[in-house]
């Protein structure tokens, strides 16, 4: 399959701040693609530059086959764009404004307006400085979902809506994938990363450190196991990727890198096994993983 | 009130370089005053003629207040500054107690700061001890810079006082106006058009009567004070208790509402966009539509009472120190004329401030994050920046047209085409803004900078003698003087092609650089 974005080595500064230093991020047409990162690791920097608002400093992307920076107008026709900070016209209402963007997109769909605009339970009729952050929010999902587009940039979209509209939002999120779609998520939220992504960028200090399908990101991590064995283990400490060894009596606990399994597995069943638990890596110790400065 | 201090701090190191500025204008424009006149009139004869002539004339007495005693120096050479330059004050002072107060609390500021240990009022005060402190340092300033250029001492202070004065009334206005809208536009909106009413007021009262009028208006007040001509300080008294009163109201109406709103009523909209708000114009419009007819009907007030006090000039006697004043404006044939143009060309330097400032939309929209939505659409940033030009541009043409269709309607000639020979100039200064905006986007405010020089070139060119080739940088200096003098067409088409080119130069590095 086509990639619908790919970057190679984008590099951004903003005087002396270095945000992006040779970003690759590459996004398959069809796939909801995860954006992770910790704050200020340049996310929004990244797709202000696929949007054309910033110019790179180096390095290349092509968004929907084309130059972000040079064919912007014409991209922009195929695109929606939800911004991570919603700034809207206060005189305006929240119905003009998602009928105003439309227009602009020249992808508007009135009936699915209409649908979503139940769905999301928003009031079209008031002023948008009356609305509360999180309608706010809504007004510019509504206008970015109702539109016929080919690419969905959201900018953690769900920011302010309460978990009953973060549900609709990800139904719409799936339909928007089924109708093949493509979606770059930039979020915080892991849940929401994991019930929607099909694969995700992890990005840190303006670089991406991972990339992949949340199971390919998996075995880069470690799986805990608590065994109760028929008599006490030996040799696990000698086998390559087991960490954290803890061996009471009968008892074993361990920590493994997960594509060390089968080693440990084999290990422990030869010794014989009464009980045993595995849990697999958290997301949160994914990120954690990744987030955290190693120093 | 804790946390006042806190936001002072706060407020100061934001203006740092606005309030120096604005200060160092007002000095500058009282020592050329003074210098201009003493070069002009050099001896009590002449000064007293002169005085005696503007008194005579009920349209200078209307625009810069009348001269209490027609043998001060100091009362002569501070004529224009106790008239226009009060009302520059008020401005000043509005600006600063809305921007400090409801511009704040709706960029949502505020909320992150009450949220931690400031008191309820605490935002109030501090914007109140800005903008007032402020006033009180120009007062300072302004009458050490008078005493210096060697005016009588009391005079000098009671003109500082004046000043003062005025200020303060118009923070007060500013506090209180902030609390009446949501958006702080609303409020200095507000606060303008009370300015407008109350110089109004002050024109009405000391030319025609009567004269309690004048009493009425806090510019009119401050005027009363007499600075060189009786200084009169029980009048500053009255005009601090004027202060007062609006400053507790301020304090009375925030406390009876809620963060983050007004006390006029927000209204439900349309649920649709109508057909007419389909592009990056139709939206330009709207943002721009509720400022462009409230200029055009101010524009259009203007011009009827330029119009009305210019057919009584004609009949008048008057002295040859008027006359020289009012060729030394600028007209050539006949007073009424010279009286008219010197209006228009007024106008002409206001509709040029309106498209500074509708100009400046384009780097607050930006700022605000509302051009980014629009940008990641299928809008060019060349067209979403000319959609908003194109509005401004035939703002100002309506702005003059408004003053010239008053002034025609009262004076009875056809006077539009003349108001409307300003256009060019005035647009050179939206280009110089457009220019600022695309190259230096953080200097935006730097059309203002360049009226104010252009405003002091036209002011004081013809009192201190200036370099021609300073003059010359002033597009006002090259319109033709009308009505009256000869049209010539060739200023106007290159005033014209160096608007447009400053545009397109600007707009030009906008396509090139990031979105701020
Ligand atoms: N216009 C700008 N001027 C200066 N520095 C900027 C600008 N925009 C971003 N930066 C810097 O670039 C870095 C990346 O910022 P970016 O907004 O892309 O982070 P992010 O990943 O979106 O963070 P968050 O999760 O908080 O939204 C930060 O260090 C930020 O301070
Ligand atoms: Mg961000």
């Amino acid at each position: 399959m086509t990639d619908a974005i790919s970057a190679s080595g984008l590099i951004k500064s903003f005087g002396r701040t270095r945000a992006l230093g040779g970003l690759d991020l590459h996004v398959r047409t069809g796939e909801v693609h995860g954006f992770l990162g910790p704050n200020g690791s340049g996310k929004t920097t990244t797709l202000r530059i696929l949007l054309g608002l910033l110019r790179a400093d180096g390095g290349t992307a092509t968004l929907l086959g084309g130059n972000p920076w040079r064919d912007s107008t014409s991209l922009h026709r195929r695109l929606a764009y939800v911004p991570g900070e919603v700034a809207l016209w206060p005189n305006l209402t929240g119905g003009e404004v998602i009928d105003l963007l439309d227009r602009l997109r020249g992808a508007s769909n009135p009936q699915r307006r209409k649908e979503l605009l139940e769905r999301f339970d928003l009031d079209p009729t008031k002023k948008t400085r009356a609305y509360s952050k999180g309608n706010r929010q809504k007004v510019a999902l509504v206008a970015a979902l109702a539109s016929d587009v080919e690419l969905l940039l959201l900018d953690e979209p769900t920011a302010g809506l309460d978990p009953l509209m973060e549900a609709e939002f990800r139904a719409c999120v799936e339909q928007e994938r089924d109708r093949g779609r493509t979606v770059l998520l930039s979020s915080h939220i892991l849940s929401e990363v994991e019930a929607l992504c099909d694969r995700v960028s992890i990005i840190r200090d303006g670089k991406v450190v991972d990339s992949g399908s949340l199971s390919d990101l998996r075995h880069l991590t470690r799986t805990s196991i608590t065994a109760e064995l028929a008599g006490p283990p030996n040799g696990l400490s000698m086998l390559p990727g087991v960490h954290d060894l803890d061996v009471q009596g009968d008892r074993v606990r361990l920590e493994v890198d997960s594509d060390k399994l089968d080693a440990v597995l084999a290990s422990l069943t030869s010794t014989g096994v009464r009980s045993l638990t595995s849990q697999p890596p958290t997301l949160e110790e994914l990120f954690l993983h990744h987030y955290a400065v190693r120093s | 009130m804790t946390g006042v201090w806190t936001l002072v701090r706060l407020a100061l190191r934001r203006d740092r370089i606005m309030i120096p500025v604005w200060i160092g204008a007002f000095v500058l424009m009282t020592v050329t005053s003074v210098a201009g006149t003493v070069g002009l009139y050099p001896d009590a004869a002449s000064r007293t003629a002169a005085s005696a002539g503007i008194n005579d004339v009920p349209s200078l007495v209307a625009l810069y207040g009348r001269i209490y005693d027609t043998t001060s120096l100091g009362a002569l050479s501070m004529i224009k500054m106790d008239g226009l330059g009060t009302a520059f004050v008020a401005v000043l002072c509005l600006l600063l107690a809305v921007r400090h107060s409801r511009a704040e609390e709706e960029a949502g500021r505020l909320e992150l700061i009450g949220a931690g240990v400031v008191g309820r009022y605490a935002a109030l005060t501090a914007a109140l001890l800005v903008s007032v402190g402020t006033s009180l340092v120009l007062g300072v300033v302004t009458a050490l810079t008078l005493i210096a250029s060697g005016l009588a001492v009391a005079g000098s202070l009671a003109f500082g006082a004046a000043w003062v004065g005025a200020g303060i009334a118009f923070a007060g206005i500013g506090v209180l106006s902030a609390q009446l809208t949501r958006g702080s536009r609303g409020a200095n909106s507000i606060g303008m058009v009370a300015l407008g009413a109350v110089y109004l007021l002050r024109a009405v009262g000391d030319s025609r009567g009567p004269e309690w009028l004048s009493w009425l208006s806090p510019i009119g007040l401050s005027q009363q004070i007499r600075p060189f001509a009786g200084d009169r300080w029980w009048v500053f008294l009255v005009l601090t208790g004027v202060a007062a009163v609006l400053t507790l109201g301020a304090y009375a109406l925030h406390g009876r509402r809620d963060l983050d709103t007004g006390l006029l009523p927000e209204r439900a909209g349309r649920p649709r966009a109508s057909a007419f708000l389909h592009g990056p114009l139709g939206l330009a419009w709207r943002l721009h539509r509720g400022s462009v007819l409230g200029w055009a009907a101010g524009f259009l007030v203007l011009g009827a009472v330029c119009g009305s006090i210019a057919n009584n000039i004609g009949a008048l006697e008057t002295t040859p120190q008027v006359k020289a004043l009012f060729e030394a404006m600028g007209g050539q044939q006949g007073i009424t004329n010279a009286f008219i143009a010197a209006e228009l060309s007024i106008g002409g330097l206001i509709a040029a401030a309106y498209g500074v400032q509708a100009t400046m939309r384009l780097h607050g929209e930006e700022a605000s994050l509302h051009a980014e939505s629009l940008l990641a659409t299928g809008v060019s940033r060349v067209r979403w920046a000319l959609s908003h030009l194109v509005v401004v541009a035939i703002g100002c043409a309506a702005l003059l047209t408004a003053m010239g269709l008053g002034a025609s309607l009262t004076d009875g000639r056809m006077l539009i085409g003349a108001a409307l020979t300003q256009l060019p100039a005035a647009l050179v200064l939206v280009g110089l803004t457009v220019a600022a905006f695309g190259f230096l986007p953080r200097l935006s405010a730097l059309g203002w900078a360049a009226l104010v020089a252009f405003l002091f070139i036209g002011e004081l060119g013809p009192l201190v003698p200036l370099n021609h080739w300073v003059m010359d940088l002033s597009p006002f200096t090259h319109l033709p003087k009308l009505p009256g003098g000869a049209v010539t067409a060739t200023p106007l088409i290159w005033l014209s092609v160096v608007a447009v080119g400053f545009a397109a130069a600007g707009l030009a590095a906008f396509r090139r650089r990031d979105l701020v």
